[in-house]
């Protein structure tokens, strides 16, 4: 069903983890099937030094969350929100036509991160 | 690696025995058993041994059984069937539970959409119908009451007797979806208050593809296709001979000794159970005593189904989920939901089926298994404090 590559990611998930100190936090659920991601980021020159993600869901869910932070670490913040889900699935070499939609979240979350960061910086 | 197969409720691997009775009817034995000539009255000798085993397996008459491709057409028969004998009347009502299999579930939908009023009954957190309320459901309209025996994804067995004493009481036919019980709990029809019964043979060590149903005498059906005169005018069509030949002695050998069977694997069942209790927010669901000999269902709070099948596949394991991802919908399982789990907790659920062939020590490989995968997921689930 899953690709070698989505099957790597699943089983050694990279910069998995919560951060204390993130700059931005942005989650995203998946209201139908219940997916919960969250992407923290910490942001250095207006560039993403660090990123780590939290994901409760299926094995395309933690693969698309596992990827993506390998995908944005060291982007801009413009780099970084031109990312889409697509671009996420296309990574990992193709995912189950079932699981395009439903799964594949990532990129939505960083978005969110990265608007939570800016949000806060302007209110600073 | 090792493999351990956990998912017996999805199927069962073919019995050597009931393989090698089935041989010679892909070979040798190749005839039609509508033909007048040798070939064709071995085969009918081997049908109507098949017909009359299972009958014995069952406590039924031979004339009773009719075979089928399997337990979906079984139960499509027998309640479309049923629904067609009574088509042109006034009575015009089916009732159900909510946790059929979708083979019964569907078929009912189909008939409410075509003119039948159908009623879905609710079931308790066990899932158990409440019979009591099943009886305040039944006006003089209903036709058909269709209650499972035992649920395929939780196992929990019905009071199937006193549902069938309620319909016999007020004249209603009952059907049985035993597909998960064959094998598993003992019938004797010809005391028991029921009606229809569907079976299928990949349940219980035999081949795919074959099914039966069994028909009480004098039941009111009508046929659902046309093109012969096989299996009573029921079931037209050539028979599926070496598949019938091998129901015929799986479900022999199946219920022979089956007490001292299922006590093994309730055994082994409870000791997965208990053992995947130890870990930190597990729950069972389900019924604790009233459930199938070899059916566990958990649910791993905060983490999902498909991740944690997909680990134990890894490590050899295999078993099944009723995470919305394996259903292969966006819904998580219909039967947990109707048994009043929230989704989260029905997106992480785990059902392990165990089979004859299970040892306690594939029972405690697996549950080290099961804890370090769940402590694994945890670790990255944003819903773990």
């Amino acid at each position: 069903m899953y690709n070698e590559k989505v099957m790597d990611h699943f089983q050694n998930p990279r910069n998995v983890g919560k951060m204390d100190d993130a700059d931005g936090v942005g989650e995203i659920s998946n209201t139908t099937c219940g997916d919960i991601l969250k992407i923290f980021i910490k942001v250095e020159d207006d560039t993403i030094k660090d990123i780590k993600f939290l994901t409760f869901g299926c094995g395309a869910a933690i693969a698309s969350s596992s990827i993506l932070t390998e995908m944005a670490k060291g982007k801009t913040l413009s780099e970084a929100l031109a990312l889409t889900n697509m671009d996420v699935a296309a990574e990992l070499g193709g995912l189950p036509p079932a699981k395009l939609h439903c799964s594949n979240l990532a990129a939505d979350a960083l978005q969110n991160a990265i608007a939570d960061y800016r949000n806060k910086i302007e209110h600073v | 690696m090792q493999k351990i197969y956990m998912d017996h409720g999805a199927t069962t691997p073919l019995d050597g025995e009931v393989l090698a009775a089935m041989l010679p009817y892909l070979q040798g034995k190749y005839g039609n058993p509508s033909s007048l000539h040798f070939h064709g009255r071995e085969a009918r000798a081997g049908l109507e041994t098949a017909r009359e085993k299972t009958a014995r397996a069952l406590g039924a008459y031979p004339e009773e059984i009719i075979f089928t491709s399997g337990g979906t057409e079984a139960n499509n028969m027998v309640i479309q069937g049923v629904a067609r004998y009574f088509s042109a009347g006034e009575r015009r009502h089916i009732i159900t539970s909510a946790i059929e299999h979708h083979a019964v579930l569907d078929t009912v939908a189909y008939l409410g959409r075509t003119g039948f009023d159908v009623t879905f009954l609710p079931v308790d957190r066990y899932g158990l119908v409440d019979p009591e309320e099943l009886a305040a459901k039944i006006t003089a309209k209903t036709i058909l009451v269709t209650v499972m025996t035992a649920n395929n994804e939780i196992g929990t067995i019905q009071p199937i007797d006193e549902i069938g004493r309620i319909c016999r009481q007020k004249g209603v036919y009952f059907h049985t979806d035993a597909v998960q019980a064959v094998g598993n709990i003992p019938f004797n029809l010809k005391e028991q208050p029921i009606d229809m019964l569907s079976l299928s043979a990949h349940k219980f060590y035999g081949p795919k593809g074959v099914g039966a149903l069994y028909i009480r005498q004098k039941t009111g059906i009508k046929q659902l296709i046309f093109g012969g005169a096989q299996e009573n005018k029921l079931r037209p069509g050539t028979e599926n001979l070496p598949g019938i030949v091998g129901l015929g002695r799986a479900i022999e050998m199946a219920t022979t000794g089956m007490e001292a069977k299922t006590g093994a694997l309730r055994e082994l069942r409870d000791r997965l159970i208990a053992g995947l209790l130890q870990i930190e927010d597990v729950r069972l669901n389900g019924h604790p005593q009233k459930r199938l000999p070899g059916n566990v269902n958990v649910s791993v709070l905060y983490v999902e189904g498909e991740s944690l099948l997909l680990h134990l596949d890894l490590k050899g394991i295999a078993v099944s989920s009723g995470s919305a991802c394996t259903a292969g919908s966006l819904e998580p399982s219909y039967v947990l939901l109707a048994t009043g789990l929230d989704r989260q907790t029905a997106q992480g659920s785990l059902r392990l089926t165990l089979g004859r062939d299970n040892t306690p020590a594939e029972v405690d490989y697996t549950l080290q298994a099961v804890q370090e995968i769940v402590t694994k997921l945890r670790e990255m689930s944003p819903l773990f404090k």
